[in-house]
C-alpha cells in the first residue's frame, strides 16, 4: 500500500527552545522532483539537513527505499548535493571535480574518465573540461556541480537553492536545464526554494511550509488554484483578501480572489475607482477602490491584472470608473480571518 | 496524524540521538581528543602547577594568597612592580603614538617611498630585544657614537642610558613594528563614503578626523595599547642589557628563580606578569564582540586627497622614524665587524667567530637554527591540523567551541610564564590531579630539546591558530559535504583541497613560527641546558661576559637568517601564486 520511495516520518527538530520543525511526514514517490518552498526561516533548509544526514532529528524518522536511514551518517545515504555556493573545488578542473568521487570508489582509471566526461556531456560543458572554476561563469559552475552530484548515480538528488546566485537570465535557463536532466536519468529530487516561480515551473509536487509546519502539499497547480490556506494564498502569487459575514449568522470568514480572475466592464459589476496604475509589461496591475456604497466590498481596495491590450482597449487610467465583476467560481473561502 | 500527536510526545523526553560512527568519524573524534589532550599537557597542565605554585610555601602547603601579601610588603620588590608599569605606560604611549602616526602616513597620505617605510618599521620584528639594548649602548653607552660626539668631532650628548631610558628607548623600537601592523590594518579599513558625506554636510577636517578617522580606528587603538604594554611589561631581554641596577618584574622572576631558587615567589611574579595580557586578553574577547564592522562589501575604499604640504611632512617624519631604526641596525653592524669599537674603527671579521667563553659561539647559533626549524615545521603541523578539526569537522560541537577558547588562551601568556610554568610542571617527576598522586609521564621531556620546541610552539601557538582559522574559513564552508556525500574520505579531502588551497597561509604560520623561535629569549631562558644554548640567550651571556662585539655579531647573524627566511617566503609564495593564478579568483 506504501509506494513512496523517501519517507519521512513525524520529524522534529528543536535548537534549544526553538522549534525548527514540528511533526513533518512527507512521501516522495521514486523519480518525483520536489520543492520545498517557503519563506526563510520556515524550517525548509534544516529538513533538507537532516534528509541529508547532516543534522539529526529530534524525533522522527527517514526511510530511504524502506530503510531506516535516520541514523546513517551521509556518506551511506547514497545522494547527490548541490549547494547555492556550487561549493566546487578551486584548485581542480571541472573534469577532475566530477572526476573527484568517482576515483574514491576503485573504478578503473578509464572508467573514471569516460564517466566523468559523460556527466559533463550531459549538462553540456564538454569544452570546458579542462577550465579551473574561477574561469568558467556562474551558470557555468552550477552545473559542473550538478554534474558532479549525479556522476555518481545516487538515489536521490538535493538540490540547495541552486539557482539563487545567478542571474535572472541564466537561472531560467537552468531551471529548465535542471528539469530535462532529471527527467532523462528519472532521478528523485528534491529542492529547496524561497521563489515560487521556480517551485511553479519546476516541480512535481510542491511542499509550502511556513513556522516549521508544512502548510500544503500538492501540484504546482493545486497550489496556485486551490490554495489551502490564506497563507498559500498569499506566498504564492497575489491575492485579494477580504472579510465576508454569513448571512444571518454572527460569523466572519475570509474570501479571496486572485487579480487575474477579475473581470472589467463598461456596464456590468461593482462600481469602482482606478487609483494607481502599475505598468508591467504584458500587463497592468491595477489598483482600484470600490465606489459602490451598496456593495459589501465598500471602501475595499482591489488589485486586478489586465492585459496590456485590454487597458488600451478601454483606455483606462488614474481616476476613471468603471465596473469590476468577482467571477463566483474563483472566489476561495477561508475559516481563518486575514488582517490585511 | 496519530503519529505525529506521538512522536510529539516522544520529542519532550528524548534527547537527539547521534549518528552511527565509521571510521571515519572514529579518526575525527581521535583528532579532536589528541587535541584535547595537547592542550592539557602543554597548556592546562603547565599553568595549573604554576598557579598553585603561588598559592604555596615552600613545603608545598596551600598558604592562600600569603606570597601575594609578601610580595606588597617587600619593598624593593613593590619598586620594581611600580618600574615595570612606568616602563610599560611610557612604551605604550610613545610607540603607539608615533605608529599611529606612521601608518596615518603610509595609509592616509600620498607619502613618497611607502614599500621601504613599510619594510623598515617592520625590522626590529628580526631582532631579539637585546640587539636594540646593545645599539644603544654602541650609542649612547659610555664609549657610545653620540656619547663621545661621533669621535670628538661634535660635543657629545650624553643621556642616562642604562636605567629606564634605555629601557624604554629599546622597548618603544621592539613594540613599534606590532603597533603598527596593527594601526596598518585598522586605518585601511575606512568607507570613503562617510568622508564623502561628511565633505557634503561641510564638516570640517579636523571634526572629521576625530569623528570618522578616529572613531573607525578606536579598537585598533585599544587593541595595540594592549598588545604593547603587556610586551613591554613582561619583555625580560632589553631590561637585562640596558637596565643597570633598575630592577622590573621580568628580570625579578629570573633572578628569584635562578638566582635564588624562590620557586613560589617566581610562582608569584609570573602571575602578576600574566595580569595585563589577562586584561588584555578579556578586553579583547569583549570589544571583538561590540565591535561593528565600518567596511562592508559596499565599502568604498579611501581616496587620499591632494595635499603636497601633507606629503612633505609626512615625508620627513617617516624619514626620521626609519633612520632612528636604520641606525640602531648599523650601529650593531658596525660594532660587529670593526676591531675595537670606538678605538679601532678598521673592520676584521674576527667577532663573527663568536669566541666566547661564555657564549658556545657557532654551537648556539646551529642550536637555534635546529629548535627554529623544528618549531616551524611541527608547529606549523599542529596548528594547522587542530585549527583545521576545530573549523571543520561537524561533530563534538561543544569539545570543538573549548578547543577554540584553548587555542587563543596562549595569547594571554607571556613567554616567561610559559617558560616558568614548564619548569615547575615538567621537572615534578610525580603530579598531583585533584588530591591523586599519579607519576609525570611527561617528565622525560625535562632537559630536553623537545621541551624548548613546544614551549615555542605553545607562545607562539595562537597568532598561526588565527592565521590558519582566517585562512580555512574563506574556503566554502560546503566542502567537506560534498566530499562526504560523493564518498571522498574526509583526509583525503585535507590533502587535496584544503592543503593546497591553504599553503599560503601554511608558509606564513612557518615562517612567523622560525623568526619568532630565532628571536626569542623569554620563554626559553628557563629550559636550556648547559649543553644546549641557543642563540638568543648566548648574546645574553657574552654581553654579561664583556664581550660586546661578539654578542652584537650574533645579532647580526640572527638578524641576517631572519631576512633569508622572510626573502625565502615572499619569493616561494610569490611562485606559488604565479602557479595557482588560474584557480584563484580575479
Amino acid at each position: 500500500m506504501n509506494n513512496s520511495y523517501l519517507k519521512i516520518a513525524g520529524i522534529h527538530k528543536n535548537f534549544g527552545s526553538f522549534t525548527a520543525l514540528n511533526g513533518i511526514s512527507i512521501d516522495i514517490k521514486k523519480s518525483e522532483f520536489v520543492c520545498l518552498l517557503g519563506p526563510s526561516g520556515c524550517g525548509k533548509t534544516t529538513l533538507l539537513r537532516i534528509i541529508a544526514g547532516l543534522e539529526q532529528p529530534t524525533a522522527g524518522s527517514i526511510f530511504i527505499n524502506g530503510k531506516d536511514m535516520t541514523y546513517m551518517p551521509p556518506a551511506k545515504r547514497n545522494f547527490g548535493i548541490v549547494f547555492q555556493s556550487y561549493a566546487l573545488f578551486p584548485n581542480l578542473t571541472a573534469l577532475q571535480n566530477i572526476a573527484y568521487g568517482l576515483k574514491a570508489k576503485k573504478i578503473p582509471k578509464k572508467e573514471v574518465k569516460e564517466r566523468a566526461l559523460e556527466a559533463l556531456a550531459l549538462v553540456d560543458l564538454l569544452h570546458v573540461k579542462d577550465k579551473y572554476p574561477a574561469q568558467i561563469s556562474g551558470g557555468q559552475q552550477q552545473r559542473v556541480a550538478l554534474a558532479r552530484a549525479i556522476a555518481l548515480s545516487p538515489d536521490f538528488l538535493l538540490l540547495d537553492e541552486p539557482l539563487s546566485a545567478l542571474d535572472a537570465k541564466v537561472r531560467e535557463r537552468l531551471r529548465r536545464e535542471i528539469r530535462f536532466i532529471q527527467e532523462k536519468l528519472q532521478i528523485t529530487t528534491i529542492m529547496v526554494t524561497h521563489d515560487q516561480d521556480e517551485a511553479l515551473t519546476m516541480a512535481d509536487k510542491i511542499i509550502v511550509m511556513n513556522n516549521a509546519e508544512i502548510m500544503q502539499v500538492g501540484t504546482p497547480q493545486e497550489v496556485y488554484n486551490t490554495p489551502a490556506n490564506p497563507f498559500v494564498a498569499d506566498f504564492i502569487g497575489s491575492i485579494n483578501f477580504w472579510k465576508e459575514s454569513r448571512k444571518g449568522k454572527n460569523e466572519e470568514k475570509t474570501a479571496a480572489i486572485r487579480p487575474e480572475h477579475i473581470r472589467l466592464s463598461r456596464t456590468d459589476g461593482i462600481l469602482a475607482e482606478v487609483e494607481d496604475v502599475e505598468f508591467r509589461g504584458p500587463i497592468y496591475r491595477l489598483e482600484f477602490k470600490v465606489k459602490d456604497s451598496s456593495s459589501h466590498l465598500y471602501g475595499q481596495s482591489i488589485k486586478v491584472d489586465v492585459s496590456t491590450h485590454d487597458v488600451n482597449h478601454l483606455k483606462l487610467v488614474k481616476g476613471m470608473n468603471i465596473h469590476i465583476s468577482l467571477p463566483e467560481e474563483s472566489i476561495l473561502a477561508y475559516n481563518e480571518l486575514v488582517v490585511s | 496524524m496519530e503519529a505525529v500527536e506521538k512522536s510529539k510526545r516522544v520529542q519532550s523526553f528524548t534527547k537527539t540521538k547521534s549518528q552511527r560512527a565509521g571510521k571515519e568519524e572514529w579518526l575525527q573524534r581521535a583528532l579532536i581528543i589528541l587535541m584535547l589532550l595537547s592542550f592539557l599537557s602543554v597548556l592546562i597542565f603547565p599553568l595549573g602547577t604554576l598557579f598553585a605554585k603561588a598559592f604555596q610555601n615552600e613545603e608545598g602547603t596551600f598558604i592562600g594568597i600569603a606570597n601575594f601579601v609578601k610580595y606588597f610588603t617587600t619593598p624593593s620588590l613593590v619598586q620594581s612592580f611600580q618600574n615595570t608599569l612606568f616602563i610599560a605606560t611610557m612604551t605604550t604611549a610613545i610607540s603607539v603614538t608615533l605608529a599611529f602616526m606612521f601608518a596615518y602616513c603610509l595609509v592616509r597620505t600620498n607619502v613618497k617611498g611607502k614599500t621601504f617605510f613599510r619594510y623598515t618599521a617592520l625590522l626590529p620584528l628580526f631582532a631579539p630585544t637585546m640587539m636594540h639594548g646593545i645599539a644603544l649602548m654602541y650609542l649612547f653607552g659610555n664609549q657610545g657614537l653620540v656619547t663621545k660626539g661621533f669621535f670628538g668631532t661634535i660635543p657629545g650628548i650624553e643621556i642616562d642610558l642604562y636605567g629606564p631610558v634605555g629601557i624604554i628607548m629599546a622597548e618603544v623600537i621592539y613594540t613599534f613594528p606590532q603597533a603598527f601592523l596593527i594601526m596598518l590594518v585598522a586605518l585601511n579599513g575606512s568607507d570613503n563614503r562617510l568622508y564623502e558625506a561628511a565633505n557634503t554636510l561641510g564638516v570640517s577636517k579636523a571634526k572629521q578626523f576625530i569623528t570618522i578617522t578616529l572613531s573607525s580606528v578606536k579598537y585598533g587603538l585599544v587593541s595595540s595599547m594592549l598588545v604593547v604594554f603587556s610586551l613591554s611589561f613582561t619583555d625580560y631581554g632589553a631590561p637585562k642589557v640596558v637596565g643597570g641596577q633598575y630592577n622590573v618584574l621580568a628580570t625579578d622572576v629570573y633572578k628569584q628563580v635562578i638566582g635564588q631558587h624562590k620557586m613560589e615567589m617566581g610562582a608569584t611574579v609570573g602571575l602578576i606578569l600574566m595580569l595585563p595580557a589577562l586584561i588584555a586578553f578579556i578586553v579583547d574577547q569583549l570589544t571583538q564582540r561590540k565591535q561593528v564592522s565600518y567596511v562592508s562589501s559596499k565599502s568604498v575604499p579611501y581616496q587620499i586627497s591632494q595635499n603636497s604640504k601633507r606629503d612633505s611632512l609626512s615625508f620627513v617624519f617617516c624619514s626620521i622614524i626609519s633612520a632612528c631604526i636604520l641606525i640602531l641596525f648599523a650601529a650593531v653592524v658596525l660594532a660587529a665587524s670593526v676591531k675595537v669599537w670606538p678605538y679601532d674603527m678598521s673592520l676584521t671579521w674576527k667577532h663573527f667567530e663568536l669566541k666566547s667563553y661564555t657564549g658556545d659561539g657557532f654551537t648556539a647559533y646551529k642550536n637555534s637554527l635546529i629548535v627554529a626549524a623544528l618549531t616551524a615545521v611541527i608547529g606549523t603541523i599542529f596548528t594547522f591540523v587542530f585549527a583545521y578539526a576545530i573549523e571543520k569537522i561537524r561533530r563534538m560541537a561543544g569539545v570543538r567551541k573549548f578547543g577554540h577558547f584553548l587555542s587563543i588562551i596562549p595569547l594571554a601568556v607571556p613567554g616567561l610564564v610559559i617558560g616558568l610554568s614548564y619548569v615547575f610542571f615538567f621537572s615534578q617527576p610525580k603530579m598531583n590531579i585533584l588530591g591523586w598522586t599519579v607519576s609525570n609521564p611527561l617528565n622525560f621531556l625535562y632537559g630536553s630539546i623537545a621541551i624548548i620546541v613546544i614551549a615555542n610552539i605553545l607562545h607562539f601557538y595562537s597568532v598561526a591558530y588565527v592565521t590558519a582559522v582566517t585562512a580555512l574559513k574563506k574556503l566554502d564552508r560546503e566542502f567537506e559535504l560534498v566530499s562526504e556525500s560523493i564518498g571522498v574520505p574526509f583526509y583525503k579531502t585535507f590533502f587535496k583541497i584544503t592543503l593546497p588551497m591553504c599553503l599560503p597561509a601554511v608558509l606564513e604560520m612557518a615562517m612567523y613560527f622560525f623568526v619568532n623561535s630565532m628571536v626569542t629569549i623569554s620563554a626559553v631562558i628557563f629550559l636550556y641546558t648547559a649543553d644546549f644554548k641557543l642563540a638568543a640567550i648566548s648574546i645574553v651571556n657574552m654581553d654579561d661576559a664583556g664581550n660586546l662585539a661578539s654578542a652584537a655579531a650574533m645579532s647580526v647573524l640572527i638578524i641576517f637568517t631572519n631576512i633569508v627566511v622572510r626573502v625565502l617566503y615572499e619569493v616561494v609564495t610569490k611562485l606559488i601564486r604565479q602557479k595557482n593564478m588560474k584557480w584563484q579568483n580575479q
